[in-house]
C-alpha cells in the first residue's frame, strides 16, 4: 500500500484514503478539436516503466486533488505537488534528475 | 511407530494432560503440544490423503511448511477446514478430522487414482478434457468438480469475531528467534519504536533444539534474559502468536495475530489483523529445511530431519523406534545424535557426500552410529508406514547395496532461508552456490518512498546458518536500520554464540544421481499437490521452459503450502532437465500471505450490519414501522412499497400507484442528491457540466439537466434550481450525490482552477418530501402558509417560505406526470413535516408510496432512469433527449465525443416503447430482441434489449422500454423476444410515453 504526502494536509496518507486519477498533466481537447488530438486526450495514456506523473485525490481527507511524481518500477516518490499547475515544479524535476540521470525530462521521450 | 518418550519435551507440561479427538478417536496430549506432536505421540502417523492420488500421507514438518497434515478443526459454527496440525496448538476438547478421503482415512477408494498414476501425468487435465464439447457438461465437469477442493466447506456462519489493529512503528522485526531478539535489543537501545513479532507461542526459534550456546550459557537461558531486558524497554513491543503475513509498498506490513486459537475459552476476537506501517522492516524469519528427492519420500514416516529433532526436544515425541537419517549436510547429524542420546535406534546415517569429516559426523561415529558416505536411498518400502529402505550409491542409478529395516526416515537436503517477506515487495535474490540456497541480495532490496531499501534480512533468513554469524548479522542489520532512521546504534554490544561447526553441503537434487524413470515416478517434489520429479521432467520435455509456466502446468508449489518444501527442489529438477544453471531458471514469485490467514481476519469487523455503513433518511424509522418493504438504493435503503396488513408486495404497489394517480401520494425523496454550486462563475461552470444551458436559468426556476462524461455517455440527471444570481442547487440521482460532487470538484480543482466556484454536498441537510397527485395542491393548501396556486407557483418554479409553520422550499416538479410538489425542509424537521402532511392529507385519501410505484409511474410517462435506460454506453440522443442538449454552447463535457462517427450513426440503439401482443404478459427485464437469420455460431442476431418493464395498473396492460438498433425508425414494427425454453414474446414498437402525452395532468 503506497503512502503519499498530501501537500494540502501535510501528512503521509495511506493509499486506501486516496483515489487514483490516472495520468497527470493531460491537456483537454474539447469541442472543435481534431480527431487525433481528441483521441490522444480521451484514450492514449502513458504506461512507462520508470518516471510517471499521476493524479491522486485525498478523498477520505481534505478532498483535494494533487499530483505525484513517482517511479513505477521501484515505487520511489520524487514528490507530490498541487494539481493546479501545467507541469511539475522545478524542484520536483530536479529531484528526478538527481535520482534518475537517464530521465529525458518532462514531456520528452516518454510519449507512447 | 511414533510415541511419547518419558523424558525430553521442553515445551510441554506433563502435569497438564489434555483430551482431544481425531476422526472420533479419543486421544491424549499435554499442554504445550501442537496437534501434530500430540498425534505423533499417539502413534498416529497417517494424517491425510494426497490431493490427486489419495496416497497415504504423514506429518513431514513441524512448522508452517507442513504440506500434509491438513485437518478440519472444530464443528458447526466453529468448523474450519485445511488447518495445519503443525501450527495448531492443542487445547482440551479439540476436535480434528482428516481430509480428502472416502470412505475413511485408513481405507480410501480414491486411492485407485494411485494405480492410475501412469495416466495422470503433468498437464493431464489440459490434455484430456478437450473434446467432444458435449462431454464437458455431462462427463468431465461433474468428475472434476467432484474431485476438486480440499477439505469441507463450513456449513454455518462463523461464530467468531475478528478485528483490525492499526500500528505505526520505526522498526518492525519479524521472527522471534535469536536473530530477531538480538536485533530487537540493538534497535531497542536506540530509543526508536520497535515491534518484534513471532509466529509461534515460544521465543528463541531453533537455537535450543540445536544446542546453541550464547554468551556462555544455554540458548534457553539467554532467551529468557533477553526477553526480560526487552520487556523493560518502553519503546519495544513484543507479540508472540503473530505472523508477519506480508510486506507491501512503502513499508506496509500485515501481522496476523492468533488470540484464542490455542484456547477458545478466551473471550474477544479470535484473530487480529495488524496493519502496520514501518519505516524499516527486519526479516529474521529463519530457514526451512528441504526434503531430498528419492523414491518413496512421501510414505508416512519420512520426515524432515530438523522436524524429527523438534518433536524430540520440544515435545518428547519420537518419530519411530528405528529412524534412519539421510542427508547431504552435517546439520542432520544433530538429529541422529539427539535420537541416539534419547535411547532410540538410528540404524544408519546415509550421507550423499563422498566423505563426512566434520565434527558432527565424527561425533556420530564415536557414538557408534553407522555412517554410509557416498550413498543414497534407492527406494523407501512401505504403504501406510515406512518398513525399510534400500541403500545404493549416490553416483549410480539405484543398484541395491543393502536393505535397512526402519520405521522412520529423517531427511535433510539442506536449508533454504525464508525469503518470502524480503521478496513480497520486489526484493531480489542471489544464488549462493556454496550453500546451495537462494538468499536476499542486499544490493537489490524492496525500496520505499524515498528510494532507500526498507527491508533488511537478518541471520539465517539472510543466508547465515551458523549461530555466531547469525548473531553478528542480526546486530549489523539492526544497526543499519537504526542508522538509516537517524539514530545511534552499537552493533558491537551484541551477544556471541557458539554452535557445532559444520562442513559444506553437497547439492543433491536427485537421489541417486542417475535415478531412472521408474524411481522418478515415485519421487515426490510437492507432497500436497502430488507433483513428482517425472512430472517436472515431462513439462520440460514438452517445452515448458519458464519456471512460472512449469509451475502452472504441473501445479508444483500451487497448494496451500505454496511450495515451501517443493519449490527449490522443483526448479533444480527443471534446471537439470533444461541443462541450465539454477539461477538462470530462477524462482517463482513470492506472494503474500506467507502462510494462509483466515478470511475472518481479512474481513475484520466488516460483516453483517457493519459490512457497509447504511445511510438513513430522516423518515427511515417511520417507514420501517409502517410496512416498508426495503430495497437497497446505493448506500440507502428505500421502501419498495409500504405494505398494509394482509397485503402482498404486488397488491401494495398497485394500490399505491392507483391512489397516487386518483387522489394523492406521499413520497420520501430525501435520498436525492443535493449539491450547492455557488460563485461568480457558477453558471459558466454548470454550462460545462450539463448538456443544456444552465446560466440562462432564471432565479426562482427549475430545469431538468443531463450530465455526460468526456466519452459523451450519460452519467446522471436531475433538476437544477437557481436559488440566487450566483447560487444553484443541483439535484442528482440518489446513488449519484457523492460521485457527482466528486466529479464537480475534479473539474474545478484540476482543469478550471481559476474559476470562482464553490460546491457543497448538502444531501443530508434536507428532508425532501413529494406530495404527488391530483389532490396535491389541496393538501398543501390545508397545510397552509404558502400560496401554491397555479399562478403563484407554476410548473418548474419554486417558492421559499413556511409550510405548516416549518421553513420550507417548495419545488413544483414532477417525476410521475401528476401535479406534484417536492418540499425540502431542514432534515431535523423532516419527520415533523411528514407527520403534518399525513394528518392534512387524510381527508384527501393521501397514502405514502414507495420506489416501485415511483418507477412504474415514471415509466408510464416514458421518463428515463439512470442505470436502467443507461449503462455507461448510452448518449442522451439515444434516449430521445436531444431537446436537452444545447446547440448554442461552444462546449460542454461530452460534446466533442458526441460528434464521433459512431455516436451519430442512425443505427445506434435508440429508446422505444413496447406493447406486448398479449397485454397481460410482462417482458422480463433485459430480454433480448432478435431479428433475421441466426448467426454463424447458431446464436440469434440480437438487435437490442429491454431496459424497463412493468405492468401498468393505470393503463391495465404491460408497458416496457427498450434500446433497439435504429429504434426511432421502427415505430409499429413487431419484434421478437425469445425468453426461455422456446417461448417467444412478441411486442410492438411504440412511442415510450404511454400516459398523457400532452402533459395535461401536471399542467393544472
Amino acid at each position: 500500500m503506497l503512502s503519499l504526502h498530501c501537500p494540502y494536509c501535510g501528512v503521509d496518507v495511506d493509499e486506501t484514503d486516496l483515489t487514483p486519477g490516472g495520468e497527470a498533466h493531460l491537456v483537454r481537447s474539447g469541442s472543435g478539436s481534431d480527431d487525433a488530438d481528441f483521441e490522444a486526450y480521451l484514450f492514449m495514456r502513458k504506461n512507462p516503466r520508470g518516471v510517471h506523473f499521476e493524479r491522486w485525490r485525498h478523498s477520505f481527507g481534505c478532498g483535494k486533488w494533487f499530483h505525484a511524481a513517482r517511479a513505477t518500477d521501484t515505487l520511489e516518490v520524487f514528490g507530490t505537488y498541487s494539481a493546479q499547475t501545467k507541469e511539475p515544479p522545478q524542484d520536483v524535476q530536479e529531484r528526478i534528475r538527481a535520482r534518475r540521470p537517464d530521465w529525458k525530462g518532462f514531456g520528452k521521450g516518454d510519449r507512447i | 511407530m511414533s510415541a511419547r518418550l518419558a523424558r525430553h519435551g521442553r515445551l510441554i507440561d506433563r502435569r497438564k494432560p489434555l483430551q482431544f479427538t481425531f476422526n472420533g478417536r479419543h486421544l491424549h496430549g499435554y499442554q504445550g503440544d501442537t496437534l501434530a506432536s500430540a498425534l505423533l505421540a499417539n502413534g498416529q502417523t497417517l494424517v491425510g490423503r494426497s490431493f490427486k492420488y489419495h496416497r497415504p500421507r504423514g506429518i513431514v514438518a513441524a512448522g508452517p511448511e507442513e504440506p500434509n497434515a491438513l485437518v478440519g478443526l472444530g464443528k458447526g459454527a466453529g468448523f474450519e477446514p485445511n488447518q495445519r496440525a503443525t501450527t495448531t496448538e492443542l487445547f482440551d476438547g479439540l476436535i480434528a478430522e482428516s481430509q480428502n478421503h472416502w470412505p475413511s482415512l485408513e481405507f480410501d477408494l480414491g486411492a485407485v487414482n494411485k494405480a492410475m498414476a501412469r495416466f495422470f501425468p503433468a498437464g493431464f487435465y489440459y490434455k484430456t478434457f478437450m473434446f467432444p464439447r458435449a462431454a464437458w457438461e455431462h462427463l468431465f465437469e461433474p468428475i472434476v468438480r467432484g474431485a476438486a477442493g480440499l477439505g469441507r466447506v463450513p456449513q454455518e456462519k462463523d461464530k467468531d469475531t475478528y478485528e483490525y489493529f492499526y500500528h505505526t512503528t520505526d522498526i518492525l522485526i519479524v521472527g522471534g528467534g535469536i536473530a530477531g531478539l538480538q536485533a530487537a535489543e540493538i534497535a531497542g537501545k536506540s530509543g526508536l519504536r520497535v515491534l518484534l513479532i513471532e509466529q509461534t507461542p515460544d521465543w528463541g526459534g531453533r537455537a535450543m533444539v540445536d544446542g546453541v550456546q550464547i554468551n556462555g550459557i544455554g540458548a534457553a537461558d539467554w532467551v529468557e534474559k533477553a526477553l526480560a531486558r526487552l520487556r523493560a524497554m518502553p519503546n519495544v513491543i513484543l507479540r508472540s502468536r503473530m505472523m508477519g503475513a506480508g510486506v507491501y509498498d512503502h513499508g506496509y506490513a500485515l501481522g496476523y495475530e492468533r488470540l484464542s486459537d490455542h484456547d477458545p475459552k478466551i473471550p474477544g476476537p479470535r484473530h487480529r489483523l495488524w496493519r502496520i506501517r514501518a519505516r524499516r522492516i527486519i526479516t529474521a524469519t529463519g530457514a526451512i529445511e528441504r526434503p531430498l528427492s528419492f523414491a518413496g519420500n512421501d510414505i508416512p514416516g519420512v520426515m524432515l530431519a530438523g522436524a524429527v529433532r523438534d518433536y524430540l526436544e520440544n515435545y518428547g515425541v519420537s518419530p519411530g523406534e528405528l529412524t534412519l537419517v539421510v542427508t547431504n549436510n552435517d546439520n542432520a547429524y544433530l538429529s541422529a545424535i539427539a535420537l541416539h542420546e534419547a535411547g532410540l535406534t538410528v540404524p544408519a546415517i546415509i550421507d550423499a557426500r563422498p566423505e563426512a569429516t566434520g565434527a558432527l559426523p565424527q561425533k556420530a561415529r564415536a557414538l557408534g552410529l553407522r555412517v554410509e558416505t557416498g550413498c543414497a536411498i534407492g527406494t523407501v518400502h512401505g504403504g501406510k508406514r515406512v518398513t525399510s529402505v534400500t541403500l545404493c550409491n549416490q553416483a549410480g542409478s539405484g543398484a541395491i547395496l543393502d536393505e535397512i529395516p526402519c520405521d522412520a526416515v529423517a531427511m535433510s537436503g539442506g536449508w533454504s532461508p525464508v525469503v518470502h517477506l524480503w521478496s513480497h515487495c520486489g526484493g531480489k535474490l542471489r544464488w549462493d552456490a556454496d550453500q546451495a540456497m537462494f538468499r536476499p541480495d542486499p544490493a537489490r532490496p524492496p525500496r520505499g518512498a524515498n528510494g532507500a531499501g526498507f527491508v533488511i534480512a537478518a541471520g539465517t533468513a539472510n543466508g547465515h546458518l551458523a549461530a555466531e554469524a547469525v548473531m553478528e548479522d542480526a546486530a549489523e542489520a539492526a544497526a543499519a536500520a537504526v542508522r538509516a532512521l537517524g539514530a545511534k546504534a552499537d552493533p558491537a554490544k551484541r551477544a556471541t554464540a557458539r554452535s557445532m561447526p559444520e562442513m559444506p553441503i553437497l547439492p543433491v537434487w536427485s537421489m541417486p544421481a542417475n535415478a531412472g524413470p521408474k524411481l522418478r515416478m515415485k519421487t515426490w517434489l510437492d507432497f500436497q499437490n502430488d507433483v513428482k520429479v517425472s512430472d517436472v521432467r515431462l513439462a520440460a520435455q514438452e517445452g515448458y521452459e519458464s519456471v512460472e509456466h512449469t509451475k502452472r502446468y504441473t501445479t508444483l508449489g500451487m497448494a496451500s503450502d505454496q511450495g515451501k518444501l517443493s519449490n527449490i527442489n522443483g526448479l533444480a529438477v527443471l534446471a537439470d532437465s533444461l541443462s541450465r544453471d539454477i539461477p538462470q531458471v530462477g524462482t517463482t514469485t513470492f506472494r503474500p500471505p506467507y502462510h494462509p490467514i483466515s478470511f475472518g481476519a481479512i474481513a475484520g469487523e466488516a460483516r453483517g450490519p457493519l459490512f457497509k455503513p447504511l445511510r438513513k433518511s430522516p423518515i427511515h424509522d417511520w417507514l420501517d414501522a409502517n410496512g416498508a418493504h426495503w430495497e437497497p438504493v446505493a448506500d440507502w435503503r428505500r421502501p419498495y412499497c409500504l405494505r398494509r396488513s394482509g397485503e402482498t408486495v404486488k397488491e401494495a404497489v398497485t394500490r399505491e400507484i392507483l391512489n397516487t394517480r386518483q387522489n394523492v401520494g406521499l413520497l420520501d425523496a430525501s435520498t436525492l442528491g443535493k449539491i450547492i454550486v455557488k460563485g461568480p462563475d457558477a453558471g459558466r461552470f454548470l454550462d460545462m457540466l450539463y448538456t443544456n444551458m444552465m446560466s440562462s436559468l432564471k432565479v426562482g426556476r427549475c430545469r431538468y439537466g443531463l450530465m455526460c462524461n468526456e466519452n459523451g455517455f450519460l452519467i446522471d440527471d436531475g433538476v437544477v434550481v437557481r436559488l440566487s444570481d450566483d447560487t444553484f442547487l443541483c439535484h442528482t440521482t440518489s446513488g449519484g450525490s457523492d460521485r457527482i460532487h466528486a466529479w464537480m470538484e475534479e473539474w474545478l480543482q484540476t482543469e478550471w482552477w481559476d474559476w470562482q466556484v464553490y460546491t457543497a454536498n448538502v444531501t443530508e441537510q434536507f428532508a425532501q418530501i413529494g406530495i404527488v397527485g391530483p389532490k396535491a395542491r389541496s393538501v398543501l393548501e390545508a397545510l397552509g402558509g404558502m400560496d401554491v396556486s397555479r399562478e403563484a407557483l407554476p410548473f418548474m418554479a419554486f417558492q421559499e417560505g413556511q409550510i405548516a409553520g416549518i421553513r420550507a422550499r417548495v419545488y413544483r416538479i414532477s417525476f410521475s406526470g401528476e401535479l406534484s410538489y417536492e418540499i425540502a425542509v431542514p432534515a431535523a424537521l423532516g419527520q415533523a413535516f411528514w407527520n403534518k402532511a399525513l394528518a392534512a392529507g387524510g381527508d384527501f385519501g393521501m397514502q405514502p408510496y414507495g420506489t416501485e410505484a415511483l418507477h412504474v409511474m415514471r415509466a408510464e410517462k416514458g421518463f428515463i432512469m439512470i442505470g436502467d435506460e443507461t449503462d455507461g454506453t448510452v448518449i442522451p440522443q439515444d434516449l430521445n433527449l436531444g431537446w436537452a442538449i444545447s446547440r448554442k454552447k461552444d462546449d460542454f463535457l461530452g460534446k466533442r465525443a458526441q460528434q464521433r462517427p459512431h455516436m451519430v450513426d442512425p443505427n445506434r440503439k435508440q429508446l422505444v416503447g413496447l406493447l406486448t401482443e398479449d397485454p397481460q404478459v410482462v417482458l422480463p427485464d433485459a430480454a433480448h430482441a432478435v431479428e433475421g437469420p441466426k448467426r454463424a455460431n447458431g446464436m440469434e442476431n440480437i438487435i437490442g434489449h429491454v431496459t424497463s418493464s412493468y405492468y401498468s395498473p393505470t393503463l391495465g396492460h404491460s408497458i416496457a422500454m427498450a434500446l433497439i438498433k435504429g429504434g426511432s425508425r421502427r415505430m409499429g414494427e413487431t419484434l421478437r423476444f425469445p425468453v426461455a425454453d422456446g417461448v417467444v414474446i412478441r411486442a410492438q414498437v411504440v412511442d415510450p410515453v404511454f400516459l398523457d402525452k400532452e402533459g395535461e395532468r401536471q399542467n393544472v
